[in-house]
């Protein structure tokens, strides 16, 4: 599937670069994103208001009183090219803290069932490789994250839930989440992550970037409860879990 | 937290909260940029007290909002078809919208109604309320903005300094509400639908449900048919975005609805009918038209030049001389009072 540019109102255009949840198009994304934040930090693209970068698309918000479509898209034309795919950043790696017990992983079980494994193999699959962030979105900060394991998919729950707990660790069909919010929500809740996601008061609110890396590390109940008072009282840098630091500041983060 | 002077909400009303221009920047981590449903409505607010033009207002839906004046004279205006009174050392009397209002120590201003649109936008002068994110805009599900980062309550304190000296100041031609058909831009997935589909939406009514806020409308009539899968692989949504969820019923996006969804958005409502869509009260049924995308632009800037020519007529008030209050007191037993009414219009022009 080619690139299109898609209309998205008088104020903002989606431009589509395939219609799958692929790393490859989730770098041709970053390469016109990057691009932008390039051409806007020299002073570029006036009326350009922000971007928003989803797994196989763009969408370019701007204002109509200074500036138009066409007027951006020959700005952005170098940027749509095929030959741009190889310039994405690379993003920041995580390593996060994960309960997986009792009454923090209440679909940890049906999960299991339903897939024809055992609980702890669940753990083991799901906390055994690293996930690439695609996307933030549906709440602040919270992050799409791929590809989970063949062996771990199912499709949504038939009864979504009212009330996902904050901080709760899920999957739906090839991906996974921690919901930094409680929110209504159908993806099976395989544990909990006691490390906040989400910070107003910091310059990047949200931990997570696209373009980042998450592995999930098995934490005890006891040294979750630790971490999580850690939390609440304020006294947890959530940079402690950086893994590793990236030249850049993680896919040019507003 | 009541010290000095300040506005306290006596009731909220329906719904109220402290919006302006809104939170740029942060759709990337999934914060809409919430801010005020009709900014038209914010300028002209603003304007009637001198204050910035998207300097943080009172929003507030559907009537029911009373305000008092705490620990000094404050000066506020309401901007939005409302039906006001204020009460004065114990006496009722009605205020017209659309102009400044001088509220003394203990005054009550009211929304009693609003008489058309759900829509009303207070502010006042000089409240300054402190930014989260580059706004004061509130947005209740991430605790961002406003007081406390939720909706405004009966009992909360808006610091405000006492009004500066000066003529009150009056729109003399409030916005005339539109009916014509809502206007969009067909996409970004309008290609989810067959053509008979699209010839539904732009043929039929679709009347305005109940569920109805500042994080989208949904609406209800003949059901939108899909081509193929009803889910898409989620992307980024817009203000205005009219998503078409498995049961053909379409929901349009306002300013605090979800960065990103998977359902196909068979159209955008253009910036400059948002806030008519967004004022409709349940039960009302609407058209939508297409235009193109370079059309939406075009009509953006023409909305844009009506605004600065309503501002660029508001008016002062003459300062004395007119018993006000038994004028609009007179109005209001005979029925007339309104933000319209040739009485009004008087009032404004004469001070040219």
């Amino acid at each position: 599937m080619s690139m299109r540019i898609l209309d998205a109102g008088d104020a903002a255009f989606t431009v589509e670069f395939g219609d799958a949840i692929d790393p490859a198009l989730l770098a041709r994304v970053n390469a016109l994103d990057t691009g932008i934040a390039r051409l806007q930090a020299g002073g570029g693209l006036p009326g350009l208001i922000e971007t928003m970068p989803t797994f196989r698309s763009l969408t370019v918000f701007f204002d109509p009183l200074q500036t138009g479509r066409e007027a951006l898209l020959v700005e952005l034309a170098p940027f749509l090219a095929d030959t741009a795919a190889s310039a994405g950043d690379l993003g920041r790696h995580w390593r996060l803290p994960v309960c997986y017990e009792g009454e923090l992983a209440p679909d940890l079980g049906q999960t299991a069932a339903a897939l024809g494994i055992a609980t702890d193999d669940v753990v083991a699959l799901h906390a055994g490789r690293d996930y690439v962030v695609y996307m933030l979105g549906f709440l602040p900060g919270f992050p799409f994250m791929g590809d989970v394991p063949e062996a771990l998919r199912l499709p949504r729950r038939a009864e979504p839930r009212l009330r996902v707990p904050a901080g709760s660790v899920a999957v739906a069909n090839g991906l996974t989440a921690i919901y930094p919010w409680e929110s209504p929500g159908g993806w099976h809740l395989l544990g909990r992550c006691p490390v906040p996601l989400f910070d107003a008061a910091c310059p990047s609110p949200s931990l997570l970037a696209a373009g980042d890396s998450v592995r999930f590390e098995p934490v005890s109940m006891t040294e979750y409860r630790r971490l999580l008072d850690a939390a609440t009282a304020g006294e947890l840098d959530p940079q402690q879990w950086l893994a590793t630091a990236a030249a850049n500041d993680g896919g040019g983060a507003q | 937290m009541t010290a000095g002077a300040n506005l306290e909400i006596v009731s909220p009303g329906a719904y109220a909260s402290i919006q302006d221009a809104g939170r740029r920047g942060f759709r990337r981590i999934g914060v809409p940029w919430a801010g005020v449903i009709d900014p038209r409505l914010m300028r002209i607010a603003n304007a009637l007290v001198g204050n910035a033009a998207d300097a943080p207002v009172i929003e507030c839906f559907d009537g029911g909002l009373q305000l008092a004046a705490r620990g000094a004279t404050l000066r506020v205006a309401v901007a939005g078809d409302a039906r006001l009174e204020l009460e004065h050392a114990g006496e009722r009397s009605a205020v017209p919208a659309w102009r400044s209002v001088s509220l003394a120590d203990g005054d009550i201003l009211r929304i009693r109604r609003m008489d058309g649109g759900r829509i009303a936008m207070v502010a006042v002068q000089g409240m300054a309320l402190s930014q989260v994110m580059g706004s004061a805009s509130t947005y209740a599900r991430a605790a961002l903005g406003g007081v406390d980062g939720g909706a405004l309550r009966a009992g909360m304190h808006l610091p405000a300094p006492p009004a500066r000296a000066g003529a009150e100041l009056a729109l003399p031609r409030p916005p005339d509400a539109s009916q014509a058909p809502v206007r969009v831009v067909p996409g970004p997935q309008a290609d989810h639908f067959a053509q008979a589909a699209l010839d539904t939406f732009f043929g039929s009514d679709y009347r305005v449900t109940a569920e109805a806020d500042r994080m989208g409308v949904r609406l209800e009539g003949p059901a939108l048919e899909h081509l193929g899968t009803r889910e898409i692989i989620s992307d980024a949504t817009v203000p205005g975005s009219i998503q078409v969820p498995g049961n053909g019923q379409p929901i349009v996006l306002l300013a605090d609805a979800q960065t990103a969804g998977g359902y196909p958005k068979i159209a955008t409502v253009i910036c400059s009918d948002i806030p008519r869509l967004a004022a409709c009260r349940p039960g009302q049924t609407i058209r939508f038209a297409a235009v193109g995308a370079a059309d939406g632009e075009r009509i953006a800037r023409a909305t844009e030049a009506e605004t600065r020519a309503l501002i660029a007529g508001i008016v002062r008030v003459p300062a004395a001389g007119i018993d006000e209050a038994a004028l609009y007191s007179a109005n209001l037993v005979s029925g007339v009072v309104h933000a319209l009414s040739p009485d009004y219009r008087t009032l404004g022009a004469a001070n040219e």
